[in-house]
């Protein structure tokens, strides 16, 4: 699996939106335009589809994709070059002791570790993704956000993860958190882009539901909800929202953008939870690590656990699994 | 040669732990005959803000559960009072000198009493508020909510169905509660406190502090971080309860007074135990395409 | 990639189910004098048990028994006494939860998602909710006396539901029961008659006769019973009103309904699809006030139809065992054939049928989930319950149009309101000549809000404390 193969998209984006992203008040209105999301309907929902129950030899392959779609990460700043490199192998390697356990989609670092995770992957298929533009919390000024972006570009990554700037957002200065957008996406060359919407600040599914649509339309590859370094980070009913976003996206424009929801997705039983709504709201055309993500670091350890007892019949132990 | 028992400690009741008081004072409880039983905790002014400070804490948990769900709760707890019968019943012989047969009347009667109350969670608003039919096109309703923090004094002589009739009117609708326990008869009220904490009831919704109304009272009565207070504990005190109704009025408190004598705790309690401590909110919302 | 869901079966072992059952009078398990019967379940046909059958003497001595017991326990009864009865029943509900829904979902056909999430929990609310106000009544503003013994028929398409709608508030206000429940789904009421035992409930406070129509005409038309209480067709319902008219009976009556779901170009629009969808396909359809008609704002029907039909093809028509069914058996071979019947009139008439590919079993009965486009007011399936899971689709332009149309039925149990517009959300329900309305959501139900309809779809209302009412003086 390799992300470059995924189908491109942005560059014709920007044309078909070039009205509704005239202006902040063309943008405003069209934002404000989309439909509403009830509170109370969407949870409903996403509970629901919480309580389908996966089994056997569904529940062996949808464990394999999950693993497939982890962007294996470490976000602290006592990384060192060690950490990382560990980080690495256990991405190609997730399971030491099962040759035929899947690699993980990418490892995700901060931009000074990228160096070092790509010596460690090399062509092996497993990406590297590095946070940008001043994660997490994206307050500095747009061209420190861009150099960010291009070192991490510059040292071999493969997907950029940006936030974009709440504060701006919150006080509906859209029309700026669009540009910005854009500008990033731009220093991302060939890098597939990222843009964290941090779901856990924007409070309102309403919120969430223009974030996805102007970070599509300003040519974003993927839409994440968090840093992983706020509480609530990824939720099952926001994840929801963003899935609908890609969904309609898709029938306005013929265009695929993936998601990915961070931080909180613990189990594979809550894996396994956001593969059901993947499946029933966007499709099962998202049922691909080109297009769905993880982003975990103890969840793939639980994801082993869960391999290995289908395989052998037996609960396992953390003592049979690498720490990192 | 008659085996020794190991003897009970009798400590505070705050944010769901058992701590002794951050003072280190205690004070000696007899029974109904003045013969020693133990050496309860004795509440400290210091307590009382760690307590009022638990309860808020819980305030927001507890008000936005259910009606249903604090219901449930609270029938839990008649639960777990059914099944230590004979503990409450030793309890309250213990400390009031009741004989057998009326201290099991009594038992009885506070169990029937926390079921009573536990069926108001979720009727009272159907009992008290209203849709309100306005001249102009505007839907209009008044609906109870709860006020918040409120201290309970409670009664000196009805040491449990008088402490349980003071507790469940302020919780059942969603307010949490720090109670200053009878000084005298102290020791059914952290039975019931362990009752509390063995029943789902989430740390903080109740907090029962052994201790003198005298003193740790004032300190609650003039708390700004306290919504309402009820006197009844102070019942015969007429001077105390004056000055303290004075201290409540700085932050508006919701007042209960203090009866001049103890009420007939097997009386039919009516609803005003549990008005007192409601607020009552109308909304507006026009009616229009 | 795929992803498939496995068979997820719940386990059938944790009921245990004899190969007969008596009826259940004066506290006790006893022969019936009719022709016994067998009940099957629906999604199979296999045969589950045989039920006796209650002949008019059968009626008349389960009468008798609530009648002693009436009199002789439980209108003496302190209130807070019989509340403790019913918070017993409730608690043994919560603990037998899961064989109730498993025995529901095998009588009935309703997928064990619902039977375990939705009704078994509101039937242990309601018996937790109406105990409560046995030891409160003079607080109601409905007086504090009972009536007598209360006769009550239910439907066969929320079994126990229904069976906890009408005994909870009765014994809460001092009545005693008898209770038929319908001939196609008897077995959870002949569980809860095991939990009325478990709770030693006094004998005689709840009776439970199965049988069928003649069953029930008798315990409707039986001189001793002072209360009737039916849900229901509205044909049957229409009957039961002109055999009681005379008598000092009073009556509460839950009919049928086909209730308009109005969708405004401003509604949550994911949220209203899936509000469409739980309205009318929620329990097969198999609900009096199911959202049988789509009212769609003409601007946005052609999208809203869109993702109704994308959305409808993710639901999952199965065994209702399946953990991951969401849409069960039709209950009967006869309401499967009203079905049909019903349908291919639609199509008759000249409405667009649509159905998602659904690969349906062999054995059993079944439907897959139906709508119908260009549907007007004037069509059979626009005015005639289906009871089915057959949504009818209408267009209008304006609020006031919606509620000509809504309201253009000799039914009026409920309705439902998709709109980002508070005011006109009270608009509308001002103007609604239906007993439910529901915003932004549909089928709702709780414990402590009155359920009931206007119009040929009954009289009175279950729930709440204006649940009360019916059942004292």
């Amino acid at each position: 699996m390799s992300s470059s193969t995924a189908a491109p998209a942005g560059a014709t984006t920007g044309a078909e939106f070039a009205e509704i992203t005239r202006s902040d008040s063309s943008l405003r209105r069209f934002l404000h335009g989309l439909p509403g999301v009830d509170q109370v309907g969407a949870e409903a929902r996403a509970a629901t589809l919480g309580t389908r129950s996966i089994k056997t030899t569904a529940k062996q392959s949808a464990i394999d994709l999950a693993i497939r779609m982890v962007d294996l990460t470490t976000l602290e700043g006592q990384d060192t070059h060690g950490k990382v490199r560990a980080l690495a192998a256990k991405a190609m390697r997730p399971d030491p002791a099962d040759q035929t356990c899947p690699a993980a989609a990418a490892v995700c670092v901060y931009p000074d570790m990228v160096a070092t995770a790509k010596e460690v992957l090399g062509d092996s298929g497993v990406n590297v993704a590095a946070v940008a533009t001043a994660f997490p919390s994206g307050r500095a000024a747009l061209d420190i956000k861009l150099a960010d972006t291009r070192d991490a570009v510059e040292a071999g990554a493969d997907e950029i993860d940006m936030v974009i700037d709440r504060g701006a957002f919150l006080s509906g200065r859209y029309l700026q958190v669009f540009e910005e957008i854009v500008a990033v996406r731009e220093a991302c060359g060939s890098a597939h882009l990222k843009v964290i919407f941090e779901t856990g600040e924007l409070q309102t599914y309403d919120n969430v539901r223009r974030a996805s649509w102007l970070a599509m339309m300003a040519g974003g590859h993927f839409i994440k909800t968090s840093t992983g370094k706020v509480q609530p980070a990824a939720t099952l009913p926001v994840t929801q929202v963003m899935l609908e976003a890609v969904r309609d996206f898709r029938e306005a424009t013929g265009q695929m953008i993936g998601v990915k929801p961070a931080g909180g997705i613990r189990t594979s039983k809550d894996a396994i939870k956001y593969l059901v709504m993947v499946n029933e709201v966007a499709g099962p055309d998202w049922l691909d690590p080109d297009w769905f993500r993880f982003g975990a670091s103890t969840l793939l350890n639980d994801l082993l656990m869960q391999r290995t007892k289908m395989k052998t019949g037996r609960y396992s132990g953390p003592d049979y699994f690498t720490l990192d | 040669m008659s085996r020794v028992d190991v003897r009970k400690t009798y400590k505070l009741f705050i944010g769901g732990g058992f701590p002794r008081s951050e003072s280190g004072h205690s004070y000696a409880v007899t029974d109904s005959k003045g013969k020693f039983v133990a050496n309860a905790a004795l509440a400290s002014r210091k307590d009382a803000r760690d307590a009022v400070q638990a309860a808020r804490k819980a305030f927001g948990g507890w008000s936005s559960r259910t009606a249903y769900n604090r219901a449930q709760i609270l029938y839990r707890v008649a639960e777990v009072m059914e099944d230590r019968r004979p503990q409450f019943v030793d309890a309250v012989r213990q400390s009031e000198g009741l004989a057998a047969a009326r201290a099991e009347k009594v038992v009885d009667e506070s169990i029937d009493r926390l079921v009573w109350y536990a069926g108001w969670a979720d009727k009272i608003t159907q009992v008290v508020g209203n849709a309100n039919p306005v001249a102009g096109p505007y839907f209009n309703r008044s609906t109870p909510e709860p006020t918040g923090v409120v201290a309970v004094l409670a009664p000196p002589e009805s040491s449990l169905l008088g402490l349980v009739s003071t507790i469940a009117p302020v919780v059942v609708t969603g307010n949490t509660v720090v109670v200053v326990s009878s000084y005298d008869r102290p020791l059914p009220a952290v039975t019931f406190s362990e009752v509390l904490a063995t029943s789902d009831v989430p740390g903080g919704v109740v907090n029962i502090l052994t201790g003198a109304a005298a003193t740790v009272a004032p300190w609650l009565a003039a708390h700004m971080d306290v919504n309402a207070i009820d006197l009844t504990g102070v019942a015969g005190d007429a001077d105390l309860a004056r000055n303290l109704e004075i201290a409540a009025a700085e932050n508006l408190k919701r007042v209960r007074r203090a009866p001049a004598t103890e009420p007939d705790w097997t009386q039919d309690p009516g609803i005003d135990a549990m008005t007192t401590f409601l607020e009552t909110k109308t909304v507006w919302h026009p009616i229009g395409v | 990639m795929k992803l498939e869901y496995a068979p997820a079966p719940e386990s059938r072992s944790i009921v245990d189910i004899k190969p007969s059952y008596g009826l259940f009078i004066g506290g006790e398990f006893v022969d019936g004098h009719g022709k016994a019967f067998k009940t099957i379940s629906p999604a199979t046909e296999e045969v589950l048990s045989e039920v006796a059958d209650a002949d008019e003497a059968d009626v008349d001595a389960a009468v008798k028994a609530a009648r002693r017991a009436y009199t002789r326990t439980w209108s003496k009864m302190p209130g807070r006494e019989r509340a403790k009865y019913l918070y017993r029943i409730a608690r043994i509900i919560q603990e037998r939860s899961r064989e109730l829904a498993v025995l529901e979902s095998l009588d009935n056909g309703k997928p064990i998602k619902e039977s375990r999430d939705v009704d078994v929990p509101i039937v242990a609310a309601h018996f937790f909710y109406y105990a409560g106000w046995a030891d409160k009544l003079e607080y109601a503003g409905y007086g504090t006396q009972p009536l007598g013994v209360a006769g009550q028929v239910i439907p066969w398409n929320f079994p126990l539901l229904m069976l906890a709608w009408k005994i909870a508030p009765a014994l809460a206000c001092g009545n005693t029961v008898v209770l038929k429940p319908a001939e196609t789904t008897p077995l959870t009421a002949l569980l809860f008659a095991e939990i009325c035992q478990q709770a030693d409930l006094p004998p005689g406070v709840v009776n439970i006769v199965t049988g069928a129509g003649e069953t029930g005409r008798a315990l409707v038309a039986h001189e001793d019973v002072d209360k009737v209480a039916f849900t229901g067709s509205t044909d049957v319902g229409r009957a039961i009103a002109k055999v009681v008219a005379g008598s000092d009976k009073k009556v509460t009556l839950e009919l049928g309904g086909k209730a308009a779901n109005i969708v405004f170009d401003d509604a949550p629009i994911d949220q209203a699809v899936e509000g469409i969808v739980n309205g009318i396909f929620f329990n097969q359809g198999h609900v009096c006030c199911a959202g049988s008609r789509l009212l769609v704002q003409e601007s946005i029907a052609e999208e809203l139809l869109g993702r109704l039909k994308r959305r409808m093809s993710t639901l999952r028509v199965g065994d209702p065992l399946d953990k991951n069914t969401d849409v069960g058996a039709i209950n009967s071979a006869e309401q499967l054939a009203r079905i049909r019947e019903l349908s291919d009139i639609g199509e008759a008439e000249g409405a667009g049928r649509w159905s998602p590919e659904c690969e349906l079993p062999q054995h059993g009965f079944w439907f897959p989930p139906t709508l119908f486009t260009g549907v007007s007011q004037a069509h059979r399936i626009a005015r005639e319950e289906i009871f089915g899971p057959v949504l009818s689709v209408l267009t209008f332009r304006t609020p006031a149009e919606a509620i000509e149309k809504a309201n253009n039925t000799p039914f009026g149990l409920s309705a439902g309101v998709w709109t980002d517009k508070g005011s006109l959300i009270l608009h509308m329900a001002n103007h609604l000549r239906a007993g439910v309305v529901w915003a932004n959501t549909f089928n709702k139900f709780d414990p402590t809000s009155p359920f009931g309809g206007y119009k040929e779809s009954g009289y009175g209302r279950e729930g709440g404390r204006h649940g009360l009412e019916a059942y004292l003086r």
